[in-house]
């Protein structure tokens, strides 16, 4: 098969303003240059399927520790958009930051984040990243440069824009060179109607920002169709260019595409020191969280989305350039299948968190329990480590 | 000949500057943000002179957008860097409860210790003088409910400065509260740098017959209200609390110990406040001491009014304060 995307961003035009036309198809195609990559060979692309298999894994096994009660809370399922979170994160450099909304697992493993310290973080328990202080939605990992899951619709743009704000300040500022960062900021298409979106862009781009806000239109807020909660849901480039930030649309669903077209973004927003509002075109497969039927759309619907499904897609596409047997595929899954088996185990094996635990990082400084009888708070330094 | 060199005296506004132009010379993390705070000088003229010495990149001018500068200051906290945000109003931080709640606060908790957050967010609270409801607002006991932030309220410009700096120094968020109505009170500041803890309430005048705790503004009608019982043979104490978390209630049960009687005169609303919180407290630590319990004092439990004779009627005052000590210590 050939890689398609929906928009091509090798244009012949110079233009640099950031003004942005529909194409025929009601793409949106930048005026600017933008470099394309190269797709990488073929032990890069293993490793990418590796991940989105690991991810895909991942989720059913989470949906299993759900249903037997090892995780509570709410917990949202990746499945489907596997391409968007290892395409989007393979573009960028390991120190990049970023923050994300809630639906964060298959993000925080594309990151690097260890399947079982992930798992253990459902589970509430000490090994998890956070020492099962944040659960699914809350996924931070400092040694990935990854500033957290938020549970907050939205609540993530603004930071994202800070994140942007601090490594361009660190740069320029505190160093004195050039800003050379790129954050990436992730959204789904709820966040596209809370307020501090527009904030949060509105700024990133008056500060020059290098911040791209990936938003994973999966169509759906909760049960939400996004027409009926988004105003010009068929033209989101206008959002964008309301802030004079350009916009592009990508497959979400091919991760070959999804790479191409992101890099040269992600590239492009780090020399400019610009920000970039891309629209990743997805779906997710499993409802908005585990409590989720799923009413407000058809089954036909569904099948057809998973007809196009970002994985199958990679397959083929190995098999007919890199001649890669069916049996390999086979085998990667497999060790997927063990990976994860493992990290259930490990979670599972994780001391739940001690109860000490409880009082400690509500301050950097040693603070206890706040009792309401005595001098609140401020215990004996170290009295708590 | 006998050689006096005469107090350095200057403005409660300009101790706040100097808190953070000291800070920011000490440390290139540390910048200002806000409405106004650079090319306009402060709505207060607070940062008058700052652009000029740290230049539009450490002194910068946001859009009024609480929600948006907040929580990007936010982000920039969780990489290490120390800004210092500007509400040119703690009224207008309601539209920013989000990132300063949900964020700042929990962060470091969220995150499992990884990342923390060390901001200020500073600005006037309170009653201006009849800006009506909206722009009143006392957002001491609101805010002091959640955990996992700090809160200081200083009441002269030695505090001002001494308590900015510990608030830009703390590696925790720091929500610190300054009255419009001080910004030109003056007091004596030292040319040398200082700073002062938090969790230290000050003694601001020694008394025998009752204990008045308070922080911020109203500490003005407090020591007024002091002289004034003094002339009737009431010898106050009267505590200023200076951060409310940390809360210094050691020194106030100490005091009330000796008094045994204690006024607490809080300017928010009285339901579910700071000062039902300290009287709570002093009651479960003072139970044997006290002769009468704690007396509150409050702005009333309705949204501020803009009349001028209505607005004075409802904050705290002098009288109100008087009253409340009669009360408590038996002299009604």
């Amino acid at each position: 098969m050939v890689v398609s995307t929906s928009v091509d961003l090798l244009m012949a035009d110079t233009d640099t303003t950031s003004t942005a036309q529909s194409n025929a198809n009601g793409m949106t195609e930048p005026t600017h240059l933008l470099k394309q990559a190269e797709i990488p060979g073929k032990g890069v692309l293993l490793g990418w399927l590796r991940q989105m298999l690991l991810i895909r894994e991942f989720e059913v096994r989470t949906m299993q520790a759900y249903q037997n009660r090892l995780i509570g809370g709410f917990c949202h399922i990746y499945i489907g958009q596997e391409a968007v979170a290892v395409g989007t994160i393979a573009a960028v450099n390991p120190d990049d930051p970023v923050v994300l909304a809630y639906r964060d697992h298959g993000h925080a493993l594309a990151r690097g984040m260890d399947p079982k310290n992930c798992m253990a973080e459902m589970f509430g328990r000490i090994g998890g990243c956070a020492k099962g202080k944040g659960g699914s939605m809350h996924m931070f990992d400092a040694d990935h440069y990854l500033y957290g899951g938020h549970g907050i619709v939205s609540a993530q743009t603004p930071l994202g824009t800070g994140l942007a704000f601090a490594t361009k300040y660190e740069d320029e500022v505190i160093s004195g060179g050039k800003s050379s960062h790129v954050t990436l900021c992730y959204l789904g298409d709820g966040a596209l109607n809370q307020g501090c979106f527009y904030e949060a862009m509105n700024l990133a781009s008056l500060l020059d920002l290098p911040v791209i806000f990936v938003l994973e239109n999966n169509r759906y807020s909760m049960g939400t169709a996004i027409e009926r909660g988004t105003s010009m849901a068929h033209d989101l480039r206008l959002k964008s260019e309301a802030h004079d930030i350009n916009h592009a649309i990508i497959d979400g669903k091919n991760v070959l595409s999804t790479y191409r077209d992101f890099k040269g973004i992600a590239d492009w927003c780090r020399e400019e020191s610009r920000p970039y509002f891309v629209e990743a075109q997805t779906y997710r497969y499993k409802g908005h969280s585990m409590s989720d039927p799923r009413k407000y759309r058809t089954k036909e619907e569904e099948n057809s989305e998973e007809a196009n499904d970002c994985i199958a897609t990679l397959e083929e596409f190995l098999v007919e350039e890199h001649d890669v047997t069916k049996d390999a595929f086979k085998q990667l899954t497999r060790q997927v299948k063990t990976q994860v088996r493992q990290a259930v185990e490990w979670a599972k094996k994780s001391p739940e968190t001690p109860m000490e635990e409880m009082y400690k990082d509500v301050f950097t400084d040693c603070w206890g329990p706040y009792t309401g009888t005595s001098k609140p708070d401020m215990l004996e330094e170290g009295g708590l480590d | 000949m006998k050689v006096t060199t005469k107090e350095r005296v200057i403005e409660f506004r300009d101790a706040l500057r100097e808190a953070m132009c000291e800070e920011m010379r000490n440390d290139e993390r540390v910048f200002l943000l806000g409405e106004e705070v650079a090319q306009y000088n402060g709505a207060y003229k607070v940062s008058k002179g700052m652009l000029e010495e740290f230049g539009a990149r450490r002194v910068i001018d946001t859009p009024i957008s609480e929600s948006g500068f907040s929580g990007m200051s936010i982000g920039a906290a969780m990489r290490g860097l120390r800004p210092i945000v500007e509400f040119m109003s703690w009224s207008f931080s309601l539209v920013a409860a989000d990132p300063i709640l949900n964020n700042a606060a929990k962060m470091l908790y969220m995150s499992g210790g990884q990342f923390g957050c060390p901001i200020v967010f500073r600005g006037n609270d309170g009653a201006g003088g009849q800006l009506a409801s909206t722009h009143s607002w006392c957002v001491e006991s609101l805010y002091a409910n959640v955990p996992g932030i700090k809160m200081a309220i200083p009441y002269d410009a030695y505090d001002a400065k001494g308590l900015l700096k510990t608030a830009i120094q703390d590696d925790n968020p720091v929500f610190f509260l300054e009255s419009e109505r001080l910004l030109s009170t003056k007091c004596h500041v030292p040319t040398e740098e200082y700073t002062v803890p938090f969790g230290k309430a000050l003694v601001r005048r020694s008394g025998e017959d009752c204990t008045i705790i308070s922080f911020g503004r109203p500490l003005h009608f407090c020591l007024e209200a002091a002289e004034e019982l003094a002339k009737e043979g009431i010898d106050c104490e009267v505590i200023d609390g200076r951060t409310i978390r940390p809360l210094d209630i050691d020194s106030m049960v100490e005091s009330v110990k000796k008094t045994n009687a204690c006024v607490v005169v809080d300017q928010s609303w009285s339901f579910a406040s700071v000062g039902s919180e300290i009287a709570s407290q002093i009651h479960a630590q003072c139970f044997d001491d006290l002769d009468n319990h704690v007396h509150r004092v409050h702005s009333d439990d309705v949204p501020t009014p803009y009349a001028y004779n209505l607005e004075q009627a409802y904050l705290p005052n002098t009288r109100k304060v008087c009253e409340a000590v009669r009360q408590a210590t038996y002299n009604s």
